[in-house]
């Protein structure tokens, strides 16, 4: 790992940072309350689009965790859901008709407004079907977990990606604006998750749940990473690689113990195969707009006409987090 | 008897405010010191919001980084302020802005009252003190220190290593035994005048000024030449993790908290508004648990440390992935490899799972598909039978498969005619247990039917992958049990190697040798290795197998060890 590989590294950030700044002009504010921030608030970021029947329960779900501001970039909705956003006291939106795939799957557009706003906050950066689960999620508010991360000097945290879903058919439970999603999507895979350790980004990739299981048999490679970093103590000058899954620096992505132990960890439930899904995944599908030309997609639609149960003998109903920390999904670390 | 309370706080001084008032109800003057790094207008609020109590003093601010002098000068100054300015306090507490003390204040009194002359502070020989972290320990004493740990940190580690290398030692002043402890205490007012007005004072402050965090020194070492009565033990409870950064203590912890000896708890998240209201009634919380049990908040951050340092063995996760591990990589749970067993004993997998109630999984690394028990097409933890899923990360698939059945015993068969690049790692896995009946691999391709000249290749084959999985077993790096017969060895007395296995796996298994399985008709398989070494292959791997002549077959079920021949 010499000093070419750094410098490769450094440069890297550094287009991800110019492209994130030139693509500023494709924000349009909305409504932009930044400006009465309280001081230390702890920020959300999110990409959305067409997510007015989830966006209700999302909003409520963070905010009782103790998210002070919503910074939201709306890509082309026509549900409504742009308006929506516009009229809550603690959201501020931007839109862009732009294109999601052009913006690095909005990755762009996040990564300017991180550094715009959440430079020295602590940011958290989720779609709107992820829902951040972490060790005393319960409890203790989100600032606990942030003020903890604070005086161990750490300044990511990780949580990977729980597929969620449903027993049955999904188009058999149908799911209402408002709704707590895992009323539905109940049950997860807890123990099919293969890690495999990136020398250059020094992350770990993580692949597996359902979506492995039953969609990528042929071809595990192209299965979706369930790897994510997206709590960060932000400083202008990171920058997310893919998603939320890498960082640069890459000492941001040193999320684990590599000599035996345990760093805490969360987990980030994800809401994605609901009655909606057929519906999104059609839609996605036609856009294009999706990662590895929505093979994902397509491999969904294909697998989904013959089979869309992906409940199993196996799969765990969710209870808490205790419950994921036991499996050993996730973990408390030395947070006692 | 009075309490005066001295308090050294940098944050979250709205809390300090109320902290302040608590003690000023109960009758305990407060001399107050605010790290000079704080905010003005934060200081300037805690001011207004306590200035209507009469018995509350603030004195110079300090700027205090950790490790340095300056925290032992606050207390001093504090400390002397209080002794001048409330001549009724015989007692002085040291505590900070986040400590909450967890028993009414009277209990606290009370306590004092009940040990006059007492000082209560830990106070420990650096020789005997087991917490220090960084490795530094007399050191501390010996070495200085001029330099900040927290934001000079190089210079502080060059100098450190600069003076290891010269061998520089400082002398101590005369009469100083380092002692190590807490930085609360509680002092009685003769010890801390005394301290105060040590004839040595000057010297001794201008040797601690270059200690290594005085403030968990300074007083332990001073109070063992002045006190009469040192109780080496804190009344502040404060736990610390394995890096010396204090626990915090959040509002779930309340219940922990009623149940510990102490009378403050250091520290106490500033948001926990459950634990200040609760601690900070007029009456401290009266409902606190009559028997203390403070073994099981001891407990708590003992695990929480342990899980820290060393995590969950064979758990390999999104925060846990040992790749420099010094212990090595390895799996959650005792398993057990068989190879060569199920050709010759038809009926071994049944056999072996009464005889160790374990699960017992056909070839998991068959190259057609993952034979998991009962043929299941997903196992336990979504583990698909896939073979593509399980050979793109192997390792992940075993170790997955034993964290996910914890606490049940897993039985698997591996042989030549499998996927072999798992071999490695469980040759390294301290907690498997490898069988090895060598050459058995010859006898589903003699039962096939097909002639020697037909098998020969895929014979050979088979034995090369074989002899290299033996090779591997026997090799330096192995770390799992391993017993290898060779075919010969195995049907000459097979009641040995199977009893050694069910007593291997699961010792306490009180069954004998009662019903052993029926072993493979081996009639006809003399023959048939003698027209594979005609067709050009060698088989060792078997043993010096008996022609058919000499086999005494079919055979019998073997109800006692014996010998054939």
């Amino acid at each position: 790992m010499g000093l070419s590989t750094l410098l490769r590294l450094r440069t890297r950030r550094q287009y991800l940072l110019v492209r994130a700044y030139r693509r500023r002009r494709q924000l349009t504010p909305v409504a932009d309350r930044t400006a009465s921030l309280p001081a230390h608030p702890i920020l959300l970021f999110s990409t959305v689009r067409n997510e007015s029947v989830r966006l209700p329960y999302f909003l409520s779900y963070y905010r009782r965790l103790g998210i002070d501001h919503f910074l939201i970039v709306d890509n082309g909705s026509d549900d409504g859901t742009r308006e929506y956003l516009a009229r809550q006291p603690d959201v501020s939106v931007w839109t862009t008709a732009a294109g999601y795939k052009q913006s690095r799957f909005g990755m762009d557009w996040m990564t300017y407004l991180l550094g715009r706003y959440g430079h020295g906050r602590w940011c958290l950066t989720v779609d709107a079907d992820e829902f951040f689960i972490y060790p005393f999620c319960e409890t203790r508010p989100l600032r606990a977990l942030t003020d903890w991360l604070d005086s161990a000097e750490t300044p990511s945290f990780a949580a990977m990606m729980l597929d969620m879903y449903p027993k049955g058919a999904m188009h058999e439970q149908p799911f209402s604006e408002g709704q707590n999603p895992f009323e539905i999507a109940q049950y997860f895979d807890s123990g099919n998750y293969v890690i495999s350790h990136n020398p250059l980004y020094r992350n770990l990739w993580i692949q597996g749940g359902p979506r492995a299981r039953l969609f990528f048999t042929d071809r595990p490679r192209r299965a979706p990473a369930m790897n994510k970093t997206p709590l960060v103590k932000w400083h202008r000058s990171y920058a997310y690689v893919s998603s939320t899954h890498m960082l640069l620096p890459r000492r941001l992505n040193l999320v684990y113990d590599d000599q035996g132990g345990e760093k805490p960890s969360g987990v980030l439930l994800h809401a994605k195969f609901l009655d909606t899904f057929g519906a999104k995944a059609a839609e996605e599908l036609a856009r294009g707009e999706h990662y590895a030309e929505s093979a994902e997609y397509r491999a969904y639609r294909e697998a989904i006409s013959r089979e869309r149960d992906l409940w199993c003998n196996w799969s765990e109903k969710y209870v808490n987090w205790r419950q994921l920390e036991i499996l050993g999904l996730m973990s408390k670390g030395n947070w006692a | 008897m009075t309490l005066g309370v001295i308090m050294l706080c940098h944050a979250a001084l709205d809390r300090t405010a109320q902290l302040a008032r608590h003690w000023a109800m109960h009758g305990c003057p407060v001399v107050i010191h605010v790290d000079a790094r704080s905010p003005q207008a934060q200081f300037d609020s805690l001011r207004t919001a306590l200035k209507d109590l009469p018995d509350i003093r603030f004195t110079r601010r300090l700027p205090c980084e950790w490790g340095t002098f300056e925290i032992v000068q606050a207390t001093l100054e504090a400390a002397s302020r209080m002794l001048a300015e409330f001549p009724q306090v015989d007692r002085v507490l040291l505590a900070s802005g986040s400590c909450l003390p967890i028993k009414p204040v009277r209990a606290l009194q009370a306590h004092l009252a009940a040990h006059p002359d007492t000082d209560f502070i830990e106070s420990v020989t650096t020789a005997d003190v087991g917490w220090t972290i960084g490795g530094l320990n007399e050191e501390r004493f010996t070495l200085r220190f001029p330099f900040k740990w927290k934001s000079q940190r190089r210079l502080f580690d060059g100098y450190v290593r600069l003076q290891r290398f010269f061998r520089l030692r400082r002398r101590l002043p005369p009469g100083l035994v380092p002692h190590l402890g807490s930085q609360w205490w509680c002092l009685t007012r003769p010890t801390l005048q005394a301290i105060l007005q040590h004839p040595d004072r000057a010297r001794i402050d201008r040797y601690f000024k270059l200690v290594w965090i005085p403030d968990e020194s300074y007083f332990q070492s001073l109070v063992r030449q002045v006190s009469n009565r040192i109780e080496s033990r804190s009344l502040t409870l404060s736990k610390f993790d394995y890096q010396g950064r204090p626990y915090i203590f959040y509002d779930d912890h309340l219940h922990l908290l009623r149940q510990a000896d102490a009378f403050i708890a250091r520290k106490a998240w500033p948001q926990a508004q459950l634990l200040y209201d609760t601690f900070l009634t007029p009456d401290g919380d009266r409902a606190h648990a009559a028997a203390p049990s403070p073994g099981k908040i001891n407990r708590l951050f003992a695990k929480a440390v342990e899980r820290r340092v060393n995590g969950r063995p064979g758990l390999y996760m999104q925060s846990r992935f040992p790749i420099h591990a010094r212990r090595g990589t390895q799996s959650a749970a005792p398993y057990g490899v068989f190879s060569g067993f199920g050709a010759l004993v038809p009926e071994f997998k049944p056999w072996l799972s009464r005889a160790l109630d374990a699960r017992v999984h056909g070839h998991l690394f068959a190259f057609d598909r993952v034979q998991f028990a009962d043929g299941e097409t997903v196992f336990k933890g979504g583990l698909s039978d896939s073979p593509t899923l399980r050979d793109y990360n192997p390792r992940s698939f075993l170790t997955n498969l034993i964290w996910n059945t914890k606490g049940e015993t897993q039985c698997f068969q591996f042989g030549p005619e499998d996927e072999q690049e798992i071999a490695p790692f469980i040759a390294s896995d301290p907690n498997a247990s490898i069988f090895v009946v060598s050459g058995a691999f010859a006898i589903p391709l003699w039962q096939s039917g097909r002639s020697a000249a037909e098998v020969r290749a895929e014979a050979a084959r088979l034995q090369k992958v074989e002899s290299d999985f033996i090779d591997l077993l026997k090799g330096p790096e192995t770390k799992a049990r391993t017993r290898i017969w060779s075919l010969t060895e195995f049907i000459e007395n097979p009641a040995e190697p199977l009893e050694q296995l069910a007593d291997l796996l699961n010792p306490r298994a009180a069954h004998r040798t009662g019903e052993l399985p029926l072993l493979v008709d081996l009639h006809g398989f003399g023959s048939f290795l003698q027209d594979l070494r005609n067709q050009g292959m060698a088989p060792v791997l078997m043993g010096d197998f008996p022609s058919d002549a000499d086999l005494a077959l079919p055979s019998p079920p073997f109800a006692r060890p014996r010998v054939v021949r």
